[in-house]
């Protein structure tokens, strides 16, 4: 039954592609269908994850597909129900905001159907990663969603930038495929078939197993965006539309995670504790610098972009913790730290998806995405401003919201390393967790910086004083939804924690430590003396001191509120220039961490007849870039350069060389077969 | 009785913080040969400020009246978090030093905001400079936190002063780094000389003040009120961590009298310390800020090792 439902759930989406190729050649079949039918595909999504959440157990299947001898091996436990579920929120939230966001689109029948189409594709090719139980499925449904996410990233391709942005993106998603053919090709050199039951019972020495190990991270390590191999990322996310960058950044990047645990945690016969070093410092080293870059973004969605990268390096950081400790026998600290970077994924789906979903929106009322051109739509755009400040607030983690949850967990977890022998583990550990306190801190820092900019102030443009409210039901339901989402995962945490924690149950035969209580109104995870939260009293203790409070205040009707303009300091003419920007907001941490960027400042000035004091004019120019495309891409791309050229000069252009060229192949052949 | 307890211990801890800023003023007032104001005057000045007209920008939204209630509020739950005159109370549960932290964080991004919401050029620079620093601090005083929490394997407050408590008097070197740490933090968050100074409206220099420049009436009043709520659970969290002896462990009259004698004894003497610093060193100039704070952090990183090297039962 659960089997059926995530079947279906592939079968929907892939009918929300045909369909969207149908309308072409039938033009009775409704647009809206598209839609429905992708909403219809998240909710069995949904349902099936939940389904296989709440009774666990490992369901196989066979599909008689692909190559005769090589059919198709079908599983579905607990990873990938979670991971289901988190498809099927957003896929159901996308289903909803998109017929409005689209409607551009939907007027041109031709490039509305390819949108549709690898709409349809991308989501059933991560379905099918999920569901896959052999390496050759698995690769297949990987290129599928790769392949077809190139098509989407590459959709407005009338703009060279775009273009550059996909084929970057098609680039690296090959070169990380190529390395997770070859992460399985080790595995499987050392197993008879690619099952994943027969990957898991290979015998491997412990040296290909680290080689196996290194090759998986880089593989999935580029489509999730870990830094130095990040650099895709916001390139291509700002040039996709936003349901998709919604789908991309809350979604993929996630399921880019899925295989990294499931090769890690479950195909790989046994976990080193090495290994969990190597991804607690990655993790570190993306979380930190995800967030500094993100920071100096001037573009929401690039922005946006960045603190994904931010986000999945908390997430690696916490899976090498999980690690660490499943290496030295702590089977339910692993569960602990699983659980949280679990969590953590789920969170960082939902208020990522609401926060791209949000940036569309901006991007739909004002045609502008540029954080200095905006300001003021708190008052032109309320109820988005509500919602948006919800994602705000979650991915900044702060207390109720359910970004804080996870990273509480985190700390919780970073904290027991009491129990570890090695010393250096013991102090590499709480440095590392308090580098997750300097990237939350960041983080907030950050998203006031968004918040305050897009929404609060006074217009910086005439498109942002021009904004109104958007009008359509769906397109504010599927944020609304998420923020709701947001909002009751950070109150009753439980709700979900109980069902990751079968998953990590299955997936490391372990539970949370025994004295662990996860009831609906505290959460205790190692022990209740040891550290408790308990966000429903928080809550209701919140409400009665603010109510207090605030009737205390307001009793006085003397006291009304009274309007009145801006203190100008007596000098008259305040404009929106005045306000501070993003570049001048961020000009303290950008002075403060200078070494970690590649800054460009210029500042030109004009003098007013040859003097030396009187200036006529300023220009200031600020130019950031990411040190990995200086010192990592740009030698690459030279060095490919330089050999294509040594290469290229075999090829003379002259007939007779290269008939010369077929006939010492065919002799070198020949040779060969004689041997 | 537990309940009645936990409500009215934060109760008197509000009622109380704005007496801590007036004895701070004195002290510092006496320290520079100034007649100090009477101890009374920070609660007359938040009396006068609720009785009057709050006057609102044209272009404020909604969430620069809001932000002052959220802010308070967020002070308000961190009392009710840190053990003042007693521990093991019912509220120690719901939240433990970590979401301490995440309620400053709550107080602090509201205030950031609403420092931007008027769009003046001060507000802006205000929040910018107090993101900054804040986000600095956070992972020093965390680091701190850190270090005693691991000590008493437990991140609940009241759990681990309870842990303090029966250890006896036993000289930590993690302790003693952690406690400098955390003076150093407090002294940064809590926007005082030398990071910052409250009673200036220099441009170059202020940034709390910058932030709420343009607040009048009761919302003034609320802000000016959790700022010095946070004075005192700054002070209250320093003093009762690392010398908790005194603090109420019973519920009966008698030693919930002592423990209110104790902890203000223990606030007077801190004060003095604090008054002493902030007349004794001058104001620094924002860039050296992260310096400062950089030596917090270090101190922390300092007191985390030598428990894990010096301390550490394994």
């Amino acid at each position: 039954m659960i089997l059926f439902l995530a079947y279906s759930a592939v079968l929907l989406s892939f009918a929300s592609g045909g369909v969207a190729i149908a309308h072409l050649q039938f033009p009775n079949v409704q647009k809206k269908s598209v839609f429905w039918l992708l909403g219809t595909s998240g909710l069995m999504a949904i349902f099936a994850g939940l389904g296989e959440l709440i009774y666990p157990e490992i369901r196989l299947d066979t599909l008689n597909l692909g190559l005769p001898w090589l059919p198709w091996h079908v599983h579905f436990d607990g990873l990938s129900a979670f991971f289901f579920l988190i498809i099927g929120i957003a896929v159901f939230a996308v289903s909803l905001y998109a017929p409005h966001y689209t409607h551009h689109e939907q007027k041109d029948a031709q490039g509305f159907a390819v949108l549709s189409l690898f709409t349809g594709l991308f989501v059933a090719g991560m379905m099918l990663v999920l569901l896959a139980d052999d390496a050759f499925m698995f690769m297949i449904a990987w290129e599928l969603m790769s392949v077809a996410s190139y098509f989407l990233v590459a959709f407005q391709h009338e703009n060279p930038a775009n273009r550059r942005a996909a084929f970057l993106y098609l680039l690296m998603a090959e070169v990380g495929a190529l390395l997770i053919i070859l992460a399985f090709g080790v595995v499987a050199s050392f197993a008879d078939g690619f099952t994943f039951d027969a990957l898991r019972a290979s015998t491997i020495p412990t040296t290909w197993m680290s080689i196996a190990f290194v090759l998986a991270l880089m593989g999935f390590g580029m489509k999730a965006g870990l830094v130095p191999i990040h650099v895709w990322l916001p390139e291509a996310h700002p040039v996709a539309p936003s349901h998709i960058s919604a789908l991309m950044s809350g979604v993929m990047l996630k399921v880019a995670l899925y295989g990294l645990i499931r090769f890690c945690f479950d195909l790989l016969p046994e976990v080193h504790w090495q290994w969990g070093v190597v991804l607690l410092i990655v993790g570190t080293i993306s979380a930190l610098s995800g967030i500094l870059y993100a920071m100096m973004q001037q573009n929401l969605k690039r922005l946006l972009a960045y603190s994904s990268v931010e986000n999945i390096g908390i997430i690696v950081m916490v899976l090498g913790l999980s690690m660490i400790f499943l290496a030295n026998h702590q089977n339910e600290l692993a569960a602990l730290a699983l659980l949280a970077a679990l969590f953590h994924a789920f969170n960082h789906a939902l208020f990522k998806n609401l926060l791209f979903l949000g940036a569309g929106m901006i991007h739909h009322q004002t045609h502008e995405l540029n954080i200095d051109m905006l300001g003021g739509l708190i008052k032109r755009m309320p109820k988005t401003s509500v919602i948006f400040l919800i994602g705000c607030m979650s991915i900044s983690s702060l207390p109720l919201f359910n970004g804080f949850v996870s990273e509480w967990l985190a700390f919780q977890t970073a904290l027991q390393v009491d129990v570890l022998d090695n010393a250096v583990l013991r102090s590499l550990i709480p440095v590392s967790a308090a580098a997750l306190a300097l990237t939350a801190a960041l983080a907030a820092a950050c998203f006031v910086k968004v918040f305050g900019l897009i929404f609060l102030g006074v217009p910086r443009s005439r498109h942002a004083e021009k904004a109104k409210e958007i009008e359509d039901k769906g397109m504010l339901a599927a944020p609304a939804m998420l923020a709701f989402l947001c909002f009751f995962f950070g109150i009753f945490p439980s709700s979900i924690l109980h069902l990751i924690d079968n998953v990590a149950k299955q997936l490391l035969g372990s539970n949370l430590p025994a004295q662990a209580s996860l009831s609906l109104f505290s959460l205790a995870p190692v022990a209740t003396q040891n550290a408790s939260y308990s966000a429903p009293l928080i809550l209701i203790g919140a409400v009665c001191a603010a109510g207090v409070c605030f009737w205390l205040l307001t009793r006085n009707s003397e006291t009304t509120m009274r309007i009145a303009p801006t203190w100008d300091c007596g000098f008259g003419g305040l404009t929106p220039r005045m306000q501070y920007t993003s570049s001048a907001f961020t000009m303290p941490l950008r002075r403060i961490f200078a070494t970690a960027f590649l800054i460009d400042e210029k500042v030109e000035k004009t003098m007013r007849e040859n003097t030396k004091l009187n200036v006529a004019d300023v220009r200031y120019t600020l130019h950031i870039q990411d040190h990995c495309w200086v010192r990592v891409y740009q030698p690459i791309e030279r060095g490919v350069n330089v050999v294509a050229k040594q290469v290229g000069r075999i090829q003379t252009g002259n007939i007779r060389t290269y008939l010369g060229y077929s006939l010492a192949t065919l002799i070198l052949l020949l040779w060969v077969v004689s041997l | 009785m537990n309940w009645l307890i936990a409500i009215l211990q934060p109760a008197l801890f509000v009622a109380l913080a704005p007496l801590l800023a007036g004895f701070m003023k004195f002290c510092k007032c006496r320290l520079q040969n100034r007649r100090a104001p009477s101890l009374l005057q920070p609660y007359r000045d938040l009396l006068k400020l609720t009785r009057k007209q709050p006057v609102i920008s044209e272009d404020a939204s909604w969430l620069f009246c809001v932000a002052p209630y959220i802010i308070f509020t967020a002070m308000v739950l961190a009392a009710s978090v840190v053990p003042f005159i007693a521990v093991d109370l019912p509220t120690s549960a719901e939240a433990d030093v970590i979401v301490l932290v995440g309620f400053f964080a709550f107080a602090r991004f509201f205030l950031a905001l609403a420092g931007l919401d008027i769009g003046t050029a001060f507000g802006g620079m205000g929040s910018s400079r107090e993101m900054t620093i804040s986000s600095l601090a956070e992972p020093a005083m965390l680091m701190a936190v850190f270090t005693l929490t691991m000590t008493a394997s437990t991140t609940n407050l009241s759990g681990a002063i309870e842990h303090v408590l029966n250890e006896g008097v036993v000289l930590r070197p993690s302790f003693v780094f952690a406690l400098f740490a955390l003076l150093l933090v407090a002294v940064a968050e809590t926007g005082r000389i030398p990071v910052d100074n409250p009673t200036t409206h220099l441009e170059l220099t202020m940034i709390h003040e910058a932030m709420i420049l343009e607040y009048s009436g009761r919302h003034l009043a609320l802000i000016e009120w959790a700022s010095q709520l946070k004075f005192m659970l700054y002070g209250v969290l320093i003093s009762n961590i690392f010398f908790p002896w005194g603090i109420a462990e019973s519920f009966g009259l008698s030693a919930l009298g002592y423990g209110l004698l104790v902890i203000s004894g223990k606030l007077i003497l801190l004060c003095i310390f604090l008054a002493f610093a902030e007349t004794a060193v001058a104001k620094m100039r924002l860039f050296r800020v992260q310096e400062y704070l950089g030596f917090a952090y270090l101190l922390g990183l300092l007191g985390m090792l030598s428990h894990i090297i010096l301390e550490s039962t394994r």
